[in-house]
């Protein structure tokens, strides 16, 4: 099949970027990525740099894709991250528009690359339990109820690839922030630091610039790994008892 | 040359401990004095980065993703062992560290595989503490399954994202320390040389991947944790970026590069589809715990099926090869990864092949799923339930158990695993090779430790599942924060080491000369054609079955195709930049020399053993065999350049608790 790609070209977060157009020979086949390895190689048989974009594992679950297929981040099929989308859902003679994640607190690197490195911060605000290596208690010692453990794993499944914050109008990682601080706060060991971790993480996620929550829920419907809005509600409840109990604000 | 481990006396049950508690320790006062680099922030390098700053040495910390998260580690699924006996099924140290050793086919060093399981429930008590959330029972205590090469269930797991949740784990531990400034962290830099100071690891050489910048970097110590060379076959179930490069770098200064040879070959993965594909999907080996492996016992139904004339489900049982229940019915589909892999070889070599290309087996849950919904319907008590609600009940057990992984099939291939087996094929997986290391973890380069998968020295010449992330673990939670300090202890008098010295210079002028070099050849051949033809000359001399001719062949051919690479490479762009291609042209570049030094050393390993099978050397059966008396040694190569034959260094390797006996799972 041959289809025409409308791609996102931009030297740095400086330069001013622009649409290229070109058109490619795929097969049904290929993965999205392959199709555009495909592109890249044409373009390097005509002497010229490929676009950058950023991917790795290509099995859904680093998290390093990062653009925005017709709209949509991580493109049109549900709870699919780029590199497992299949070029089978795709026609002869269509056309495809594929721009980086945008978001204030995502400055692009080049073309389809963009810097995440705020999601770090967020997590180093509080992501994590307090324990150092060596001297825990034996394992089975913590009994936890097996919905508990389901729920929380559902909240770890989050591959911080940030579709949630460029699926926002108001570029917000609120879906992000709270997949940890539930998956944190749902388990017995995480509830000692309950309070710190959600005012710690929030405050740090308004630092980046990220926008607020009006909850449309695109983040939820653009999620590759389904993480519910549910997280949001229970970040939102936990913030504010906490908010109330810190004397610092 | 004959070079020892460094392996402590004492009996082995109680080595590790009695080691500990001598070993020399820095203070803490000194320990804010030492600087330490570690190199990837994979299991192995994040949890080392962590427990270091925990202890209060100073931690650079390098990787070349945006985020630690992203890490290779991220995509294990199956699982983590660990001799808990939670199950009451008699497991032990014993037994945990006796399966490693038999499954590496009798290949790596017993002391340090005693010390994995010695350490291996510490493991899961950590990751429990930091809320890696496993799978629990209803009682709520932790639950288990089993995998390849052993007969107990001792694999801890989160879903199949077992190895995204412990590196999540890790990550935290990490970024708590980042977030205190005892770590800091330099996020895409990718080390491009290792310098030596006085025959010292004292630094490193990265590049900034978006700047393009060269900068230097020195510390008392340098760790590396940069994952295996799986890639170098272009086609694995490696993520696109993983490569040797912090690794090779180091063999270029000397540092031995040990048992190259040992490649594990996954049984269950996605087969390839075509040429434009990138890399290989892994199908996790938990799925051999229900899924049976098959091909048609008949060439008629193996045509029929090729052209789609007939479905597999349209064959009777008694028309069907489960070829490794037949050939080893103690083990069945559960056999060690190098056995099933070879014997898939085999049944598409002979015919049975069941896709177009003639490289596929099936996996099928039909069995399972009638299974589980027999006893499903019983425990809901049920009576006579009819055959389409077995199969909903027993469809729903396979759901709870591997559903992510059914769904990642169906994506990539469009069928539906649930109603049609799945086709499987071997692929590259990882690697047990590696850099040489002690048991203290450190190579023949003082002050340079390597962990994980980068180095080669718990898996012997086949790993088993579910042991790559508790070896990764084992080193940098449990080993290498203690062993550091035999090298450390010594430097607490090293003032800090300046980046200004000579040596730091050199290496940077080196690193920089190359990649002009690569930019200026502006040839016709873009870097991933030369990486994709060294896959097909490995895959073809290099891989699943090996013998004398094909791999002087094939070395010979890794040879004209470097000499090409550096006459006829086109990398566009400049230096200064973000530039994929840079990137990528080192990398296959030190592929191709580790590549050579590969088919160098499964020449010289004239037996079978584990991955390494040379045809010239198996029982009338078909099985690997070993040779204990010439080649019970650790290949450990100094490579002396492309120009010169590597040397050949043998540490010899004893067996005081194991009886050496051919590896059966019939």
């Amino acid at each position: 099949m041959k289809l025409n790609l409308k791609i996102w070209r931009q030297k740095n977060n400086n330069a001013k970027g622009h649409f290229e157009t070109h058109v490619v020979e795929a097969n049904e086949h290929m993965s999205f990525l392959e199709m555009l390895d495909v592109l890249n190689q044409n373009l390097l048989e005509d002497g010229k740099e490929p676009v950058a974009y950023e991917h790795d594992c290509r099995e859904g679950i680093c998290g390093a894709c990062s653009m925005v297929i017709d709209g949509h981040p991580h493109g049109p099929n549900e709870r699919t991250t780029t590199c497992q989308l299949h070029m089978r859902f795709y026609k002869d003679g269509q056309t495809i528009t594929v721009e980086p994640f945008r978001a204030k607190a995502f400055p692009i690197i080049k073309d389809l690359a963009v810097d995440r490195s705020s999601f770090d911060r967020i997590i180093q605000s509080g992501g994590f339990i307090s324990v150092n290596t060596g001297g825990p208690r034996d394992a089975n010692d913590i009994l936890i109820d097996k919905d508990t453990v389901e729920l929380a794993m559902d909240a770890a499944a989050c591959i911080g690839c940030g579709a949630c914050v460029a699926a926002c109008p108001n570029g917000a990682a609120m879906l992000f922030t709270a997949a940890k601080v539930s998956h944190l706060n749902l388990l017995p060991q995480g509830k000692l630091e309950k309070d710190k971790r959600a005012l710690g993480m929030v405050r740090q996620m308004d630092k980046e610039g990220f926008g607020n929550c009006t909850n449309l829920g695109a983040c939820e419907a653009e999620c590759p790994k389904g993480i519910s809005l549910i997280n949001i509600a229970m970040m939102n409840k936990n913030y504010l008892s906490a908010s109330i109990l810190s004397d610092k604000d | 040359m004959k070079i020892n481990g460094n392996v402590p006396e004492g009996p082995l049950a109680t080595k590790w401990t009695e080691y500990r508690s001598k070993m020399p320790l820095v203070a803490p006062n000194n320990k804010r004095k030492l600087d330490i680099i570690v190199v990837g922030t994979g299991l192995a390098g994040a949890s080392a980065a962590a427990s270091f700053g925990e202890m209060g040495y100073n931690v650079k910390v390098f990787t070349y993703h945006d985020s630690p998260r992203r890490a290779h580690s991220i995509a294990a699924q199956g699982g983590i062992n660990a001799a808990k006996n939670y199950q009451n099924d008699g497991d032990s140290n014993y037994r945990l560290f006796y399966d490693t050793v038999k499954g590496g086919d009798y290949r790596s060093r017993e002391a340090n595989v005693y010390r994995l399981a010695e350490v291996s429930g510490n493991i899961i008590d950590q990751c429990v503490a930091q809320g890696v959330p496993f799978a629990r029972e209803y009682g709520g205590t932790l639950a288990n399954r089993s995998f390849g090469g052993v007969l107990v269930s001792r694999t801890f797991y989160a879903r199949g994202q077992t190895g995204q949740q412990l590196l999540l784990g890790a990550y935290s531990a990490l970024s708590r320390q980042i977030a205190t400034g005892q770590v800091i962290m330099h996020n895409r830099r990718e080390m491009l040389d290792l310098v030596l100071v006085d025959g010292k690891a004292r630094g490193i050489i990265a590049r900034n991947l978006v700047t393009g910048e060269l900068e230097r970097h020195s510390a008392h110590a340098v760790v590396l944790a940069t994952g295996g060379y799986g890639n170098l076959y272009y086609l694995s179930t490696n993520a696109m970026a993983s490569n040797a490069t912090a690794a090779w770098r180091a063999a270029k200064h000397g540092a031995y590069f040990a048992n190259p040879c040992y490649v594990q070959i996954h049984p269950t993965c996605i087969p390839q589809s075509g040429d434009y594909q990138s890399k290989l999907t892994l199908m996790s080996e938990s799925l051999r715990n229900d899924g049976r492996i098959w091909v048609p016992k008949h060439k008629e139904d193996v045509i029929a099926i090729r052209e789609g004339k007939k479905k597999p489900t349209d064959l009777a049982e008694e028309d069907r090869d489960y070829y490794l229940e037949r050939r080893y019915p103690a083990f069945g589909n559960l056999v060690p990864r190098d056995v099933a892999s070879r014997a898939a070889k085999i049944a598409c070599d002979q015919g049975g092949g069941v896709n177009a290309t003639g490289k596929a087996v099936f996996l099928d849950f039909a069995s399972a799923i009638q299974r589980y919904g027999k006893s499903s319907a019983h425990i809901k008590g049920i009576h006579n339930p009819d055959a389409a609600t077995i199969r909903k009940l027993g469809e729903e057990v396979i759901e709870e158990k591997y559903g992510n992984l059914f769904e990642m099939y169906e994506r990539i291939t469009g069928d539906d695993p649930y109603k049609t087996p799945m086709m499987i094929y071997p692929a590259v997986h990882y690697t047990m090779g590696g850099l040489w290391v002690d048991y203290n973890l450190q190579s023949n380069i003082p002050g340079l430790f390597v962990l994980g998968e980068a180095n080669f020295s718990d898996h012997g010449a086949n790993r088993l599942g579910a042991s790559a992330l508790m070896q990764g673990l084992a080193d940098g939670y449990f080993v290498i924060p203690y062993t550091i300090g035999t090298f450390l202890s010594k430097e607490i008098r090293t003032p800090k080491i300046s980046t200004d010295l000579p040596e730091f210079a050199q290496a940077e002028q080196a690193v920089k000369d190359q990649i002009e070099k690569l930019l200026s050849i502006k040839g016709k051949t873009s870097v991933e054609e030369f990486h994709k033809e060294l896959g097909r000359i490995m895959w073809e001399y290099g891989a699943i079955s090996r013998n004398e001719e094909g791999l002087k062949k094939g070395r010979q051919l890794v040879r004209e195709l470097r000499e090409r690479f550096w006459k006829d490479v086109f990398v566009p762009g400049s230096a200064e930049d973000y530039n994929n291609e840079v990137e990528k042209a080192g990398r296959v570049a030190d592929f191709m020399e580790l590549a050579e030094l590969l088919l160098i050393d499964a020449e010289a390993r004239k037996e079978s053993a584990g991955g390494h099978f040379r045809e010239e050397y198996q029982t009338e059966k078909g099985e690997a065999l070993r040779n204990d008396k010439d080649f019970a040694y650790v290949a450990a190569w100094k490579w002396n350049g492309w120009d010169q034959e590597p040397e050949l260094n043998k540490e010899e390797l004893e067996f005081k608790d194991i009886e050496l006996k051919t590896r059966s799972y019939e």
